[in-house]
């Protein structure tokens, strides 16, 4: 793609103003100076705790969500929609301090969702409109020129694979369509920061696979900043740089993937017969972590200077039979185990 | 753009500031209703009534003996009542599906992300119908107005009643306030548009019968104030400057009507919300 300062004049001028974007040459801020710097956070969180009711779904909440590509994560009523919505303004917390992109959330909510693009977890359209009409009137709505709206129109709705379907009512979509138009009226505008809530929703592996690849290439080759609320740890892992787990309404463990996977040790798959639950507690006081998968093994975290010799010790010690042990490596399904206290 | 290149481009272009956005709803709302061929015919036949009431100008001003047609301010009073069957009508056609669509469809979470207010989503909302309600209502009776003049050649009955002007205006300003935000303060409690429609209907055939009992068993129209209708009524004629036609005070009838304004404004707010709080 060429910058467009090299292109030759465009002799339309319906045209709209559209700039190649090459995040490793270009500023992500030259339009909003307000745009936080690589080093800074797009989204801050200091002690939030929001309620529905009685119901407390984020419990004084710290939280620094750094630019680029950002999982939210966390089992379902964790309180990561919630968190999404408070940032929109949606939601009022009861205490605590929240900044969008260096804004007060509580002061300049407009100027905030100027430059956010929002994908929710629920089916969302504008009832009556094909998608092309949709996504413009999105734009329009964000503030871009009815022309520029439907030109941006075309060339998001072809992005997210839905060139040839734009002409049709959304409410004709299949579900993965409908995710795919979710994202297109997200980006109509060019946003500065994304949230997308569970946005593989209802989509088959296919469609799962290319909503991925999509939002990978957003984050680590358009230089969009997004939030991946998930609980599907392959999604975050696959898309994401950097992770922030939330369990109970409260945010149990955040940082780079890579950090919070390692190196803390050895990963171990085993498989017991004998009194297991016995000898979970046996390793768990040599100072291992273990904890089960849906299979018929557990993962076991060795501790530094530690190896495989242990286990059998220990295992032949409390008569316990190995019947499979298999090296492995640290994932985020792991550290989200870790961080939520999962057995 | 290169046809091949169909890559995710950044937008260097202009961007209004917030605050425009209730003018996008608005225009959208109304684009949609007059591709509908029915509503069209709804509107074509709201019209019925301004072209009686033309021919009869047109003959009381060209034929001496038909100089009992003259319009009076009487006339312009019957005409606003004539077009509340339409306003009816109309309000149910436009009304019913406005907000109550876009919950159906989950809309209001993508409207409540994009940088306007929910007073901003209300007013685009209350642009489309009141626009529609004021082409059935204010605009014929303006024309009519114009068309008396013309027909005349003289200015001499808009001299004799220049409130004429400001009360045509602020009667159907007031009838269509008060359709818009009670219907759509409906829409807004339901995720469904017919059942929006009948709730109105109910609510005006259902305060007009009770209307009817109550007068039936006191024997004086003192109750009217229970009426929907029937307070507009009051109200208007007493902005016409006319003999209010019920025993109901006129102020009790506007504080009704006010009233009834105020409550629809507290449940769109409670209603129109990006998050739907279930407690």
């Amino acid at each position: 793609m060429e910058p467009r300062n090299q292109s030759p004049p465009d002799p339309n001028p319906l045209t709209p103003r559209t700039e190649p974007r090459n995040p490793r040459t270009e500023p992500r801020n030259l339009r909003n100076p307000g745009t936080p710097e690589p080093s800074s956070a797009t989204v801050e969180l200091e002690n939030v705790s929001v309620s529905y009711g009685r119901n407390r779904a984020m419990r004084d909440v710290t939280a620094t969500f750094r630019p680029g590509a950002v999982g939210l994560l966390g089992p379902n009523g964790a309180g990561k929609s919630t968190m999404l919505k408070a940032l929109l303004g949606f939601l009022t917390p009861d205490q605590g301090l929240m900044r969008v992109l260096g804004l007060d959330v509580a002061k300049a909510p407009l100027r905030i969702r100027a430059r956010l693009g929002y994908m929710p977890e629920s089916d969302a359209h504008i009832p009556g409109m094909n998608a092309v009409s949709f996504v413009a009137y999105c734009g329009q709505l964000a503030g871009l020129p009815a022309v520029d709206a439907m030109q941006r129109a075309h060339e998001v709705l072809y992005y997210v694979g839905l060139g040839e379907a734009r002409y049709r009512n959304v409410e004709t979509y299949s579900s993965g369509m409908k995710q795919r138009i979710k994202l297109a009226q997200a980006l109509v505008h060019d946003p500065d920061l994304l949230f997308l809530d569970e946005p593989t929703n209802g989509m088959d592996p296919k469609g799962r696979q290319e909503m991925l690849e999509l939002i990978r290439d957003l984050a680590h080759n358009k230089g969009v900043n997004l939030i991946l609320s998930s609980h599907l740890l392959p999604d975050v892992e696959y898309t994401c740089d950097h992770v922030v787990v939330m369990d109970k309404g409260a945010v149990v463990a955040q940082g780079p993937i890579q950090d919070l996977k390692g190196p803390g040790g050895r990963v171990y798959e085993l498989r017991v017969k004998g009194d297991e639950v016995a000898f979970v507690t046996v390793l768990r006081g040599q100072g291992m972590e273990c904890h089960g998968t849906d299979e018929d093994v557990m993962r076991v975290f060795v501790p530094h200077g530690q190896d495989q010799r242990l286990l059998f010790e220990l295992a032949a010690r409390h008569g316990v039979q190995v019947r499979h042990l298999k090296p492995s490596m640290p994932t985020l399904e792991d550290v989200f185990a870790k961080a939520v206290g999962e057995d | 753009m290169p046809i091949h290149d169909q890559s995710y481009r950044r937008y260097a272009g202009p961007r209004d500031e917030p605050g425009h956005a209730w003018t996008v709803i608005a225009w959208a709302g109304i684009r949609s209703m007059i591709t509908k061929r029915m509503f069209i015919g709804l509107l074509i036949f709201a019209w019925i009534p301004f072209i009686v009431r033309a021919v009869q100008t047109y003959i009381a001003a060209n034929f001496p003996q038909a100089s009992m047609l003259q319009p009076t301010v009487e006339t312009y009073r019957e005409f606003i009542d004539q077009q509340g069957a339409f306003v009816f009508f109309v309000t149910i056609y436009v009304g019913a599906g406005l907000v109550a669509n876009d919950r159906r469809a989950n809309a209001l979470q993508i409207y409540l992300s994009k940088p306007l207010m929910r007073m901003e989503y209300i007013a685009g909302k209350l642009m489309v119908l009141g626009t529609f309600l004021l082409l059935v209502t204010w605009l014929p009776a303006m024309l009519l107005l114009l068309l008396q003049t013309a027909f005349a050649g003289s200015f001499a009955f808009v001299r004799g009643n220049l409130y004429l002007l400001p009360a045509l205006t602020l009667s159907t300003l007031l009838q269509v306030l008060v359709a818009s935000f009670t219907m759509l303060a409906l829409s807004s409690l339901s995720n469904s548009s017919r059942y929006v429609a009948v709730l109105y209907a109910g609510a005006v055939f259902f305060t007009e019968a009770m209307f009817g009992v109550l007068t039936a068993i006191t024997g004086s129209t003192a109750v009217s104030w229970v009426s929907f209708s029937a307070n507009l009524a009051q109200v208007v004629d007493v902005v016409f400057r006319l003999t209010p036609r019920y025993d109901t005070p006129w102020i009790v009838s506007l504080l009704v009507v006010v009233g009834l304004v105020v409550l629809s404004m507290s449940v769109l707010e409670r209603r129109v919300r990006g998050v739907e709080v279930v407690t």
